[in-house]
């Protein structure tokens, strides 16, 4: 390494005011090598793709010879805009995030405060409520599908002999059923993960506010109420948005689930047989591409509310 | 009063438990009955069938299936992290000019919906002429654990000590020295927390597997399993798909149980800190 050639001056004034000295240089260098296959590696997976997409959006792209396509501006737009099934599945997505995602908050609250208290065989229940988690969505579909099934389904048996229902019931072929059932799904498979971000943040609270709030003779439901839900909004508004996000482009349940049927498919099952079942690379591709921007919008929300720090110290 | 609140909370943990586990024992007694036993509703197989278990061998191509899934998904955690040690290092540790843009493209990129890029995405699939080959989905799944990986290292590569580093300066160590002798033997955990995350991310993956493959014996176990199918179109399998999820969740449920801290302390490093 090379030394400065007057010492003098390098000793007397802070580090931070010099020009860049060789050693930042070097390594900014670094940081730019370093980044580099990586940054190679997402443009081609992700921006390249994204970047296509968005083309085929606006072009008349056909399945068979996607080289052929052809600048059509709005039209493939356009054409989604004006197909009811298109409308359909947006409110089948939505109603679906909306629901799957508060029942999902609350017990993954009451999960959460459950697993904060202290009990023999909180470790073991704690890895029970990760296995829904960790299998794949396909599994945990097929498996609640055979439950759900209207004839040798045990849910429709359970249901029948506690007398909740009076005949079996068409789970996954009713549309407003289905719904349901995926809902039941979802919930369960992605509970505990909103358990345990809520778990979490729960035992980053500080203890003395409990201790205070003991003193006053607060119970705990006003404990609940007034001390741990307002400290808890934050960490809880992050994994909303955050279950949202997923939610919104769902796909494998619906698949597995309710099959092909327009009636129950969320956004991302209808750019997908747009695609690859109609041959209509444009009108699916503008499908994805304005479920795309909502998703978009909601990172944006995301990365505000969460105030996501970007900096070592900020 | 003290011990009805007792026996409320023990209830409470007892319906928490059942309502997530009944579904693994109801399709672990569903692999177990064959034929007509399967049409009743009984708690568990009056005679206990392991026919399922290997018709799903020999029916399938599911041992097939198996070997994809573990092919694709370990090398896509082997990429990832080999490409993200090097990059979180620079975001975590250099402050250079353009750093907090590309943190939150990564950012970004982790929330892209997947059938955003899917026509693209199969466009290069074919172009790189992988179309129907696991490597399809080598790169195609590197989207979700890329940025995923890149920005949960970031997140443990800020807590290590900045001494470390300055001491390895004084040494007159290069960056790369530094990444590679310093950072890496420390980084260890949080490669394994990242790695496995990763692992579960692409084992578990659905959509490009579904749209970038056609044929049974390409297929990874996810999509062998949301299209199993029987002798007739209105016959399906019940018997064989649970075996099947049986035999994909069991390792699952281990891995859980082995590294459940370390999968928690990723998961809230993911989302919640940021």
């Amino acid at each position: 390494m090379t030394r400065p050639t007057t010492p003098t001056a390098g000793a007397a004034t802070g580090a931070t005011e010099l020009p860049p000295s060789a050693l930042v240089r070097e390594r900014t260098r670094a940081a730019w090598l370093f980044l580099t296959p990586t940054l190679v590696a997402m443009a081609l997976v992700a921006g390249w793709p994204l970047a296509r997409t968005f083309w085929f959006a606006f072009s008349d792209a056909n399945l068979t010879d996607m080289a052929a396509a052809q600048f059509v501006g709005l039209a493939s737009l356009q054409s989604v805009l004006e197909d009811p099934d298109w409308w359909t599945t947006v409110w089948t997505t939505f109603r679906f995030a909306l629901v799957s995602v508060s029942l999902e908050t609350v017990l993954g609250l009451i999960i959460a405060l459950a697993l904060n208290a202290k009990f023999p065989g909180r470790g073991m229940l704690r890895a029970a409520v990760l296995v829904p988690w960790a299998i794949p969505t396909v599994v945990s579909a097929r498996m609640w599908a055979w439950m759900f099934n209207d004839i040798y389904g045990v849910i429709n048996a359970m249901f029948l002999s506690v007398g909740l229902i009076s005949e079996p019931l068409a789970w996954t072929a009713e549309p407003e059923l289905s719904l349901l059932a995926v809902v039941a799904v979802d919930v369960w498979k992605t509970t505990p993960f909103m358990a345990l971000l809520i778990l979490a943040a729960l035992q980053m609270l500080p203890g003395d506010i409990y201790e205070a709030a003991k003193i006053d003779g607060a119970g705990p439901i006003r404990v609940f109420f007034q001390v741990t839900l307002p400290l808890l909004k934050g960490p809880l508004m992050v994994a909303v948005i955050f279950r949202m996000l997923d939610a919104l482009r769902v796909f494998d349940i619906f698949f597995v689930l309710t099959g092909g049927s327009t009636d129950t498919m969320p956004m991302a099952g209808y750019s997908r047989q747009r695609m690859f079942e109609y041959q209509e690379i444009g009108v699916g591709s503008a499908s994805a591409a304005l479920l795309f921007v909502i998703i978009a919008l909601f990172t944006t929300v995301y990365m505000v509310v969460g105030r996501v720090k970007l900096g070592g110290e900020a | 009063m003290r011990w009805v609140k007792k026996v409320a909370f023990w209830l409470l943990l007892a319906v928490i438990a059942v309502y997530t586990l009944f579904p693994f024992y109801w399709a672990i007694v569903s692999s177990l009955k064959t034929g007509s036993a399967l049409f009743e509703v009984s708690p568990w197989p009056k005679e206990p069938a392991w026919s399922n278990y290997s018709a799903v061998f020999t029916a399938q191509p599911f041992g097939q299936n198996i070997f994809n899934s573990v092919i694709v998904a370990t090398a896509v955690v082997v990429l990832s992290l080999v490409l993200g040690l090097t990059a979180s290092f620079a975001l975590a540790r250099i402050e250079f000019r353009g750093r907090k843009l590309l943190l939150v493209s990564v950012l970004a990129v982790s929330m892209f919906p997947q059938i955003a890029v899917l026509s693209g995405m199969f466009e290069l699939v074919r172009w790189l002429g992988v179309y129907n080959k696991l490597p399809a989905l080598i790169v195609s799944n590197l989207i979700l654990t890329l940025p995923f990986t890149v920005w949960v290292l970031t997140t443990f590569m800020r807590e290590l000590p900045k001494e470390l580093e300055e001491a390895a300066i004084v040494d007159g160590a290069t960056p790369w020295i530094t990444v590679s002798r310093v950072f890496l033997p420390l980084m260890g955990p949080a490669m394994a927390t990242t790695g496995l995350l990763a692992f579960i991310a692409a084992w578990n993956e659905f959509l490009f597997a579904l749209t970038f493959t056609q044929s049974d014996s390409v297929r990874t176990v996810p999509v062998a399993i949301a299209l199993f199918s029987g002798g007739s179109a209105f016959e399906t399998p019940w018997g064989l798909i649970m075996a099947a999820s049986v035999i994909v969740t069991v390792p699952l449920v281990v891995l859980v149980l082995i590294f459940q801290r370390k999968i928690i302390s990723g998961l809230t490093a993911g989302a919640v800190k940021g």
